[in-house]
């Protein structure tokens, strides 16, 4: 499938090939082939348990693909379920995450730190940033989040749509190539969805590329520039959202989002 | 916000109901008091009666007594310091994959839980030294209580490590920590808060439980008062400080224990 690159997206960033994931027996992604290019913000849709969030997990080795690759920024490393634990292999894995920041469903923030310790731990532990820098770093990236006056304050203080706010900008401090969402609205109560969404939003047009796996139909509409539909592991239909969500192509998609969107 | 009047004022009957409530509370309170008190009132009164307080004896032993205290609560820090750092390490064990850490780990636990707490203070006092380890007694003492909650609280540490949430160390990976700089940074430390009650609580059965390391000559609570008992015939009397004590360290501990419980939990969700 050819599909039209909008005209603000630059190079290829992310690139995923031939990934397949066994869950047992159970074949959860059959030969996945996905590439992602700079400034874009790809929306990956699909009924639960199509394998969506899997392929996310997938692409920062969160789970070990069974067969094939994936290539962020220079960086590849293949599946190797045999070696999953190996030295090397986890070295090469963790230099994949350094450029592919991840946010999850339930935030995942760590209670024990305040928002800005959450903020700038990975930066000054892993990277070696100062910490003054780091600090300075975490304030803008809270700003942009719109929670620079909470630093101070703990997770168990604030509510579910602050605390993906914070997730958010925790994964920008360490200024990652490619943020990876999973369902990152999920588990907020719904009048608390649109801070977020608004957040990721704001990120999409100011040229952060993503990746999105998402419920939100009206976000993904608003946002994306390109929605790719999964049914059953694997990539059924991708394209702008005016094409895969208005005028899907196919009938697998057609029905899941008639279903979805009651229409 | 309907209120039962009707208006926005909160009704005078709400604070009267509370009022009331804090009234049997704090009546329940007091008789609870008063029951102990009466209790321990009617039990001294009793030996007091039957002539079995000496006060002339106490003036002269119970400061002997007492000075064991202090070795007592020696020994249980030392040990439970001891028995926190084996229980690290051998939780660490427990869920390595490691099969040398693995199996040192599991055989320790085993070993340790499987036999008594008696013997192995007398193996390390008794039976070492003819391996020519000839160890002080308080050492020994310290040592063999800490081996043995070791043992004990490495299961407890190890089902606080799992029970911090996979996620957390998902986030921090995700992050691009190392394993080494997850478990330190991340996993650890909420571990150990969820496992404070359990250590709080084996520290209190470490308290007495250190009455066992009399029995290698440790002149802690209990050996004091079995020697001065003995000695003059007044074991009642000796017996009764020695427990007096252990319960009150007990209950100084617990406050404290409480305290600590309700700050740590203040950061948590």
């Amino acid at each position: 499938m050819t599909t039209s690159t909008p005209s603000h997206v630059g190079d290829v960033i992310v690139r995923a090939t031939g990934i397949e994931k066994y869950f047992g027996d159970n074949h959860v992604l059959r030969g996945i082939d996905l590439e992602v290019r700079q400034r874009e913000a790809v929306m990956i849709i699909g009924r639960s348990g199509s394998g969506k969030t899997t392929l996310l997990r997938c692409l920062n080795f969160l789970e070990e693909p069974t067969v094939g690759s994936v290539w962020v920024d220079g960086v590849e490393v293949h599946a190797d379920p045999l070696h999953a634990r190996d030295r090397a292999h986890q070295e090469q894995i963790r230099q994949i995450r350094l450029r592919a920041g991840m946010l999850f469903q339930e935030f995942n923030l760590f209670p024990h730190m305040s928002v800005l310790d959450n903020c700038i731990a990975a930066p000054v532990r892993v990277s070696g940033v100062p910490r003054a820098k780091a600090v300075e770093r975490a304030g803008y990236y809270l700003e942009v989040v719109g929670l620079a006056d909470r630093r101070g304050e703990y997770p168990s203080r604030l509510s579910g749509g602050q605390k993906q706010r914070v997730a958010i900008a925790r994964a920008l401090c360490m200024e990652p190539k490619v943020l990876l969402f999973d369902e990152p609205t999920s588990a907020l109560d719904p009048e608390l969805i649109g801070e977020v969404l608004r957040v990721m939003e704001d990120l999409a047009h100011s040229g952060t590329t993503m990746i999105v796996v998402t419920h939100e139909m009206h976000f993904a509409q608003e946002a994306a520039d390109r929605v790719v539909f999964m049914e059953e592991g694997r990539i059924v239909e991708e394209g702008p959202p005016e094409q895969v969500l208005d005028d899907p192509q196919h009938e697998a998609t057609n029905r899941f989002l008639r279903r979805f969107l009651d229409r | 916000m309907t209120a039962a009047g009707g208006g926005s004022a909160r009704p005078v009957i709400l604070d009267q109901i509370d009022a009331s409530h804090r009234r049997a509370r704090r009546r329940f309170r007091a008789q609870v008091v008063a029951v102990w008190v009466g209790l321990i009132g009617a039990l001294f009164f009793a030996l007091w009666i039957t002539g079995q307080i000496d006060t002339d004896w106490m003036a002269e032993w119970a400061p002997f007594i007492l000075g064991g205290t202090s070795i007592t609560v020696l020994i249980c820090v030392a040990s439970i310091i001891l028995a926190s750092a084996l229980a690290v390490l051998g939780a660490l064990g427990r869920l390595s994959a490691n099969p040398i850490a693995n199996g040192v780990a599991s055989l320790y636990v085993s070993l340790v839980r499987g036999t008594p707490l008696l013997v192995q203070i007398l193996f390390v006092y008794l039976a070492l030294p003819q391996m020519g380890i000839t160890l002080d007694a308080l050492l020994g003492g310290i040592l063999a209580l800490g081996f043995n909650y070791g043992a004990y609280m490495t299961e407890v540490f190890r089902a606080g490590i799992q029970a911090v949430p996979g996620g957390q160390s998902e986030a921090a990976q995700a992050l691009g920590m190392p394993e080494r700089l997850v478990f330190r940074r991340i996993v650890l430390p909420q571990a150990f808060r969820i496992v404070i009650p359990a250590v709080g609580n084996d520290f209190v059965a470490m308290i007495k439980d250190s009455a066992l390391v009399s029995l290698v000559a440790v002149q802690e609570l209990l050996w004091r008062a079995q020697r001065a008992g003995t000695s003059t015939f007044h074991t009642l009397q000796a017996f009764l400080i020695a427990a007096a004590v252990y319960w009150a360290l007990t209950i100084v501990f617990s406050f404290f224990q409480e305290r600590i419980e309700r700050l740590m939990a203040r950061g948590d969700r």
